[in-house]
């Protein structure tokens, strides 16, 4: 059995005792991506070997110091190339970032790097995060591991493919409308979207400042409680960082829902779902319930209103945000030009790929005078009135449950032909995004086609501890299921 | 020209902050240095980076809006204003359309016809661009980031003014404002006060603006004046040959006295501006409010009043002591050393303004310290050197702030008191000049003025004056 079969937590336990060397792990890592790579591709950079080991030298000598005594020591991870890492290549999966190496690390991996993280690559994803199914990328797809026909999910594919696949131990991911709980749902494993401010967003290559969040990617929710504890941190260089009181979000890990009350919305279960995800959504609240948790339906409302609401904003700073790039200060700058308009045309018409260039486009015209008022303000008040009926849930719930998304894992080259139907995939994720909330997408089971199945849970504002707590009470229930690639094992030399 | 004329001016001012830091990184605001040194992932525009607000850039703002009498927004934003250019690091600039920190606000200028109040319709917070440089070498053109996030106060009038006059007191009255606020050295020279002018001509006794131009690029207030009378006669003649005014930027060119369109309405710019999602709202508390109110130091205004009754000095002299904040601080800082106020005055107003006027430089440059004009001003009154001798040792003074008291020993200036010593000078000088002494004693006594110079010739310049006309009158009977 490869060491990556492990959750981080028991592979950092390993690791502790000195069962298992910092070099083992990292190896047992490279050999599984080695091994992987080809029929799942959830890398962009994978870090070269002698880099890795000789980090791992370091992270030993620490470990055996005593230094560094967390529970994520030694343990190899990957990082979603989004965010910057000094002197590793950073290319958000677009050609215009395409030899772009950042002269900086990204606050959130600078935490995990000081928890003794062990990085072995850069996690594929959609071309800016702008996508739903890692088929953006300039760099190729990403294939699920549990069936390579079918889409990992995305935008943060790349992270949840590597942990699904066991090439890695755990990833960070980034999510801005779903992007770490949809892909978390569509390969089986558990990824969290802390509340906005909570991981700073220092270093993290913007697609909509408003709404972005980093957050972990794991085989279950004791990983992803003790990888949120290691990179959440108040952070002076992100003005949105909040500073928080209850960062130990590992004693949140109770088994315990009893009197827990948990708000299920007519509003996720209507139509568009699909009848599989459902029943096994539904049996999982049945599971809560069982331990003592309290259900009631309620209607959230304005549901319809998040994906117009959310693809004006996201948009709409993406337009901005991409602006920068363009060829005068690092990264592609196309090779003939006539001047310095020609060069700006050119360098963003050859560097940004379709699905960017189409949110560049609505993002500059809900922008553009005339309409401002008509979309993107339109657009913040429902963003608002959302935040409020949200509000109004939780005055009465400690949880809302329902499913990650409507669907299993599409196949390849399903989604893309028509965006408006990949839009309405995010409709259960993209209103947490808008209001802010913590979410949380844990596997509860596959459909007759073995895709897994993800249900998701979303709190109020900070409320991660509650989160946490019944998702785990919930996992208690079932074990870990591998997906078949990863059960096929990996020959290693050591 | 038949018609009568009025000429409506606004301004748009752009004044650079006197912070250490930029304002969204921590970065030097130092002038100069190699390209590209002041600068990190903030102020390149770098994937990932962010903006954190410098707070002394909103106490500045916030400074100079209760000094203009303007209302502040306590609870203000960012925005972006987006568009594309090289010196523009993430092609948006971070700066303040929908809620500026500062409204509605007005500053009093002197006219021809009395006094007369201009309005200030906002003053917002931004951040600077970079500079570009182009290479003829390698035809290429290379951007240089220091300047890039540099902190501004953009301070916009109304639309208040009807002459160059006013113009040219106005913006003298916010560059003291701000130079005694400690804000900004506003100098136009170098760019740290920028002006744009917006003018318009209707005809006299009309209600209705005409349709106005932006000029860009004035460096001077003389550059200001003559393009206010070059745009005033350039509209009224379209006006004369019945056209019309087109709305457009335009380009002033001070070597050849006209200006050149930059772009129509028509072609500006659309710059998406929206609310700035990586910054907070900047709220300013009551007490926050009250602290900067606290710490405003005296403006011109107040230290003139002061100055006429504290030190009882001519109108003339004030006026002259507080048009720069530097020299009003030397002059106040002088007298806490214990000199005379008049004195000082002397001193600032003679010496000081024509060494400044024959180096070509500003008050605001003026680099000696109120320790050594106190130490020279002692010198004199103890009648330690004369004051054809301390004119001169000022102008070293001036020149390189050394300690005037050493000085004049190492250089062996101290007058010569001895009596016997000076008479036996002056003697020898009687002997050697019988002419003189015959002009002077047949009536010419300007022949006394000739004897008295070849004694202080003789004796270098260190003796005491009035000691030689009584030594020499003595002699002479």
């Amino acid at each position: 059995m490869s060491l990556m079969s492990l959750t981080a937590v028991e592979l950092g336990k390993k690791i502790k005792t000195g069962e298992v060397s910092v070099r083992e792990a990292a190896k047992a890592s490279l050999a599984a991506i080695a091994a992987r790579e080809e029929a799942v591709h959830s890398f962009v950079t994978v870090v070269p070997e002698e880099a890795v080991l000789a980090r791992a030298v370091e992270v030993q000598r620490l470990i055996d110091e005593g230094a560094l005594t967390g529970p994520l020591a030694g343990v190899p991870v990957a990082i979603k190339d989004n965010m910057c890492t000094r002197g590793l290549l950073t290319t958000c999966s677009s050609r215009i970032l395409g030899n772009f190496v950042p002269p900086y690390t990204a606050e959130a991996v600078l935490n995990l790097e000081k928890a003794g993280a062990v990085i072995v690559g850069k996690a594929n994803m959609d071309e800016f995060a702008m996508g739903s199914t890692t088929e953006t990328s300039w760099f190729g797809v990403t294939r699920n591991p549990w069936n390579t026909e079918h889409v990992p999910g995305g935008s943060s594919g790349g992270s949840c493919a590597a942990v699904a696949a066991e090439e890695c131990s755990y990833a960070l991911g980034s999510d801005t409308g779903g992007s770490i709980r949809q892909p978390s749902s569509f390969c089986g494993v558990t990824g969290i979207k802390p509340t906005y401010g909570t991981v700073s967003r220092y270093g993290l290559i913007a697609y909509g400042s408003s709404l972005d969040q980093i957050g972990p990617i794991a085989k279950d929710v004791t990983d992803c409680a003790a990888i949120l504890e290691a990179i959440a941190s108040h952070d002076a260089k992100d003005s949105t960082s909040v500073k928080r009181e209850d960062y130990d979000f590992t004693a949140a890990l109770v088994d315990d829902v009893k009197g827990m009350k948990i708000g299920i919305p007519r509003d996720y279960f209507g139509k568009g779902l699909d009848g599989e995800v459902k029943d096994a959504i539904l049996r999982a609240a049945a599971v809560l319930e069982e331990k003592g948790a309290v259900l009631e339906e309620f209607d959230l409302s304005l549901v319809e209103y998040a994906i117009p609401a959310y693809y004006v904003i996201a948009s709409a700073e993406a337009s901005s945000n991409l602006a920068r790039f363009d060829g005068v200060k690092y990264a592609y700058r196309s090779e003939e030009f006539e001047g310095l308009h020609q060069m700006y045309k050119k360098t963003r018409s050859e560097g940004f790929g379709e699905e960017v260039k189409r949110r560049i486009m609505l993002g500059s015209f809900v922008l553009s005078s005339g309409y401002y008022d008509a979309y993107y303000l339109k657009a913040l008040r429902t963003k608002a009135l959302i935040k409020q009926a949200f509000d109004k849930a939780f005055a009465r719930y400690d949880l809302i449950l329902g499913p990650a998304a409507p669907t299993t894992a599409p196949r390849l080259g399903e989604s893309l032909s028509d965006p408006i139907k990949m839009y309405l995939g995010d409709i259960y994720t993209i209103s947490v995004n808008l209001a802010g909330l913590p979410g949380i997408s844990v596997p509860c089971g596959t459909d007759s086609k073995g895709l897994p199945i993800g249900m998701q849970l979303i709190g109020d504002c900070f409320q991660e501890k509650k989160l946490f707590r019944a998702a785990y009470a919930y996992e208690q229930t079932r074990a870990y299921e591998h997906c078949p690639l990863a059960k096929k094992g990996v020959s290693e030399d050591e | 020209m038949s018609k009568q004329y009025e000429t409506v001016i606004g301004l748009e001012v752009h004044v650079e902050l006197a912070t250490k830091t930029k304002i969204f990184c921590s970065c030097s605001t130092r002038f100069g240095g190699e390209p590209n040194t002041h600068t990190c992932p903030v102020c390149t525009g770098m994937p990932g980076s962010l903006p954190v607000l410098n707070k002394q850039v909103v106490e500045y703002a916030v400074a100079v809006g209760l000094a203009t009498n303007c209302t502040i927004t306590q609870n203000c934003k960012f925005d972006r204003k987006n568009y594309f250019y090289p010196d523009n690091p993430q092609n948006y600039q971070i700066s303040q359309l929908y809620l500026p920190i500062c409204r509605n606000g007005h500053v009093d200028i002197e006219t021809a016809e009395g006094p007369k109040s201009i309005g200030i319709h906002e003053i917002h917070m931004e951040e600077d661009a970079g500079k570009l440089i182009h290479d003829e070498w390698d035809d290429c053109t290379l951007v240089d980031f220091n300047r890039s996030g540099v902190p501004l106060i953009e301070i916009v009038s109304e639309p208040d003014m009807r002459s160059a006059e006013e113009v040219i007191a106005y913006l003298d009255k916010l560059r003291l404002i701000i130079q005694y606020l400690g804000a900004s050295d506003c100098k136009l020279q170098e760019g740290s006060m920028r002006a744009d002018v917006n003018l318009s001509v209707r005809e006299a006794g009309t209600e209705k603006f005409g349709t106005r131009t932006e000029m860009k690029n004035l460096n001077s207030f003389k550059a200001i004046a003559r393009a206010i009378e070059g745009e005033r006669e350039r509209q009224i003649a379209i006006l004369e040959d019945g056209g019309q005014v087109i709305q457009e930027t335009r380009r002033w060119d001070d070597n050849k006295e006209c200006s050149y369109a930059m772009r129509s309405k028509e072609d500006a710019q659309d710059y998406r501006y929206f609310p700035e999602p990586d910054l907070v709202p900047v709220v300013i508390s009551d007490e926050w409010l009250a602290e900067i109110k606290s710490r405003q130091p005296e403006l011109r205004d107040e230290k003139r009043l002061r100055y006429k009754e504290e030190y009882g000095i001519p109108e003339y002299d004030i006026d002259i002591l507080t048009s720069e904040k530097k020299l009003a601080d030397i002059f106040e800082e002088t007298i806490a050393l214990g000199c005379k106020p008049k004195e000082v005055s002397n001193w600032l107003m003679v010496e000081t303004m024509r060494l400044l006027k024959e180096a070509d430089m500003d008050a605001s440059d003026l680099s000696f310290s109120p320790k050594n004009l106190a130490a020279l001003i002692g010198l004199v009154e103890q009648g330690k050197i004369n004051r054809t001798v301390a004119k001169e040792v000022f102008e070293v003074l001036f020149r390189e702030d050394m300690d005037p008291v050493s000085y004049v020993e190492e250089k062996g200036l101290i007058m010569v008191q001895d009596e016997d010593a000076l008479r036996s000078t002056i003697e020898e000088i009687v002997k050697n000049n019988p002419q003189s002494v015959e002009d002077y004693r047949s009536g010419k006594k300007k022949a006394m003025g000739f004897l008295v110079g070849q004694t202080m010739k003789a004796m270098k310049g260190k003796a005491d004056p009035a000691l030689v006309n009584k030594i020499l009158a003595e002699i002479l009977g």
